[in-house]
């Protein structure tokens, strides 16, 4: 079953960064593009099991702070090693000043 | 006193899996996200800057060098052509493989190629190996970039000033590499999708050390080799020197980059061929931060490291003696003191990952 989470508001996060939610035993990154859009994915890189909060937001592509490894955030794809595995992405939705996530 | 196993197929490594020392979480200094922001920023002006710097030197170099070959008169241009050409490249190499020297990808990776094939290192095994060096830093059986290993074999460390273990263990290694596959040792760390890349690596490296040696053999005469190939042994040495105060005589399988790596304060030829590399422990602790952006890390954090070394020199000074004493003890290393703004080491965290030697050894 999907739910919508209200998971922060949107000027929680600075535009081009991202944060940590963590919700009923998972964590995710969500993160403010330099368009104003806001996007999720799965919180842990998929090389090691590395946050990827305290990594480096540019442009539309999140760098993970272990490594370096690179993902696109929007679609989750790999775009550099060490990673190779996609990244997981979750439906977001703005309400108001809200940001929501769907997970299942 | 404990024997070190450094295979990575080992039994070392296999305990660290076990204890939970392989891939574990590491010791952070605290800094504010919005200065660690700053300091991650990319840019490429200052790596454009320094690889027409690097290159444009290297040319000059080796034009002299060439002009006034045979004579001895060409000698110290050859020493300089090689100190870029088998040291600057171990630091290009490190950096642009980590991405960060340069903003833009492509730059990044070109320097990188170009760096790998003088420094001989497979681009495609090494970029795997480094990023096994971030997560296991110094940790026996599981970090396969460990330059010292205990107890220590000087005539290996001396051997290594002129590049000799490096391309004795490079060569054998790029021809198996191009001719049979990957080694199973490569094969616990290069994922099986990147194996076909470090075959092509291999081969074309191989067919240029091939063309250099015929092109020296058709003109009777070791001079394209001066170009190709040697000065990545009579060049190694700065690279060596710089790369063996890293990590040399301080602790290994701890979680925590201020007890095993060592920030170097150097003159500015060294850290420019090093790329401010001497700044290590930061660089460990925020691999993120470009090169050109740990003289800034350093002041933001120094708080809560040991005091760095003073010069290469000093440096060595500390380190030599504590090699000479893991001889007579394995276990031994040198453990520095954090300044009172520092938070403390984790002694409970350490002492089990180390036995007494923690604190035996202070
Ligand atoms: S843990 Fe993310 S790139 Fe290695």
């Amino acid at each position: 079953m999907t739910q919508w989470i209200d998971a922060c508001a949107t000027d929680d996060i600075d535009a081009e960064d991202l944060i940590r939610f963590d919700h009923a035993g998972a964590t995710y990154a969500i993160y403010h593009a330099p368009d104003g859009k806001f996007y999720a994915t799965a919180g842990k890189c998929t090389h090691e099991e590395v946050h990827l909060a305290d990594g480096l937001v540019m442009d539309y592509v999140i760098e993970c702070p272990k490594h370096n490894g690179q993902f696109d955030y929007r679609t989750g794809e790999a775009k550099r090693a060490p990673v190779c595995i996609n990244l997981k992405t979750y439906p977001v939705k703005v309400e108001g000043a809200r940001v929501f996530i769907q997970v299942s | 006193m404990t024997k070190r196993d450094y295979s990575l197929l080992g039994p070392d490594g296999a305990r660290a899996v076990a204890t939970g020392l392989a891939a574990a979480e590491w010791y952070h200094t605290e800094v504010p996200r919005k200065e660690m922001k700053a300091l991650m920023q990319r840019s490429d002006a200052p790596a454009i800057r320094d690889t027409l710097l690097l290159y444009g030197l290297m040319i000059a170099f080796a034009g002299i060098g060439i002009y006034l070959w045979p004579s001895w008169y060409s000698a110290p241009f050859w020493l300089a052509y090689g100190v870029l050409y088998g040291s600057a490249s171990d630091s290009r190499w490190h950096e642009c493989g980590h991405g960060t020297a340069f903003k833009t990808p492509w730059m990044n990776n070109v320097v990188f190629e170009i760096a790998s094939f003088m420094i001989m290192r497979n681009s495609a095994t090494w970029r795997w190996s480094h990023a096994r060096h971030h997560t296991d830093t110094y940790i026996v059986g599981r970090d396969p970039e460990i330059a010292i290993m205990r107890p220590v074999v000087f005539a290996k460390v001396i051997a290594g000033f002129f590049g000799l273990p490096d391309v004795a263990a490079f060569l054998p290694r790029m021809l198996y590499n191009a001719f049979v596959g990957v080694h199973p040792t490569e094969k616990t760390f290069v994922p099986e999708s990147e194996w076909p890349k470090v075959v092509r690596v291999a081969r074309i490296s191989t067919a240029i050390y091939g063309a250099t040696i015929a092109l020296a053999l058709g003109m009777g005469s070791i001079l394209p080799l001066m170009v190709i190939g040697l000065p990545r042994l009579y060049g190694a040495w700065h690279h060596v020197m710089t790369g063996l105060l890293q990590h040399g005589g301080l602790a290994d399988n701890v979680i925590d980059h201020r007890l095993n790596s060592r920030t170097v304060y150097m003159n500015p030829v060294s850290r420019f061929i090093y790329w401010n590399m001497n700044y290590h422990v930061e660089h460990h602790m925020f691999p993120m931060v470009p090169y050109h952006a740990l003289p800034r890390l350093h002041a933001a954090i120094k708080h809560d490291l040991p005091a760095p070394n003073t010069s290469i020199a000093q440096a060595f000074g500390e380190m030599w003696p504590a090699l000479r004493r893991q001889l007579a003890s394995e276990d031994y290393f040198l453990k520095r003191s954090l300044p009172a703004t520092a938070k403390p080491y984790r002694e409970d965290f350490h002492l089990a990952a180390l036995g007494a030697a923690a604190t035996a050894a202070e």
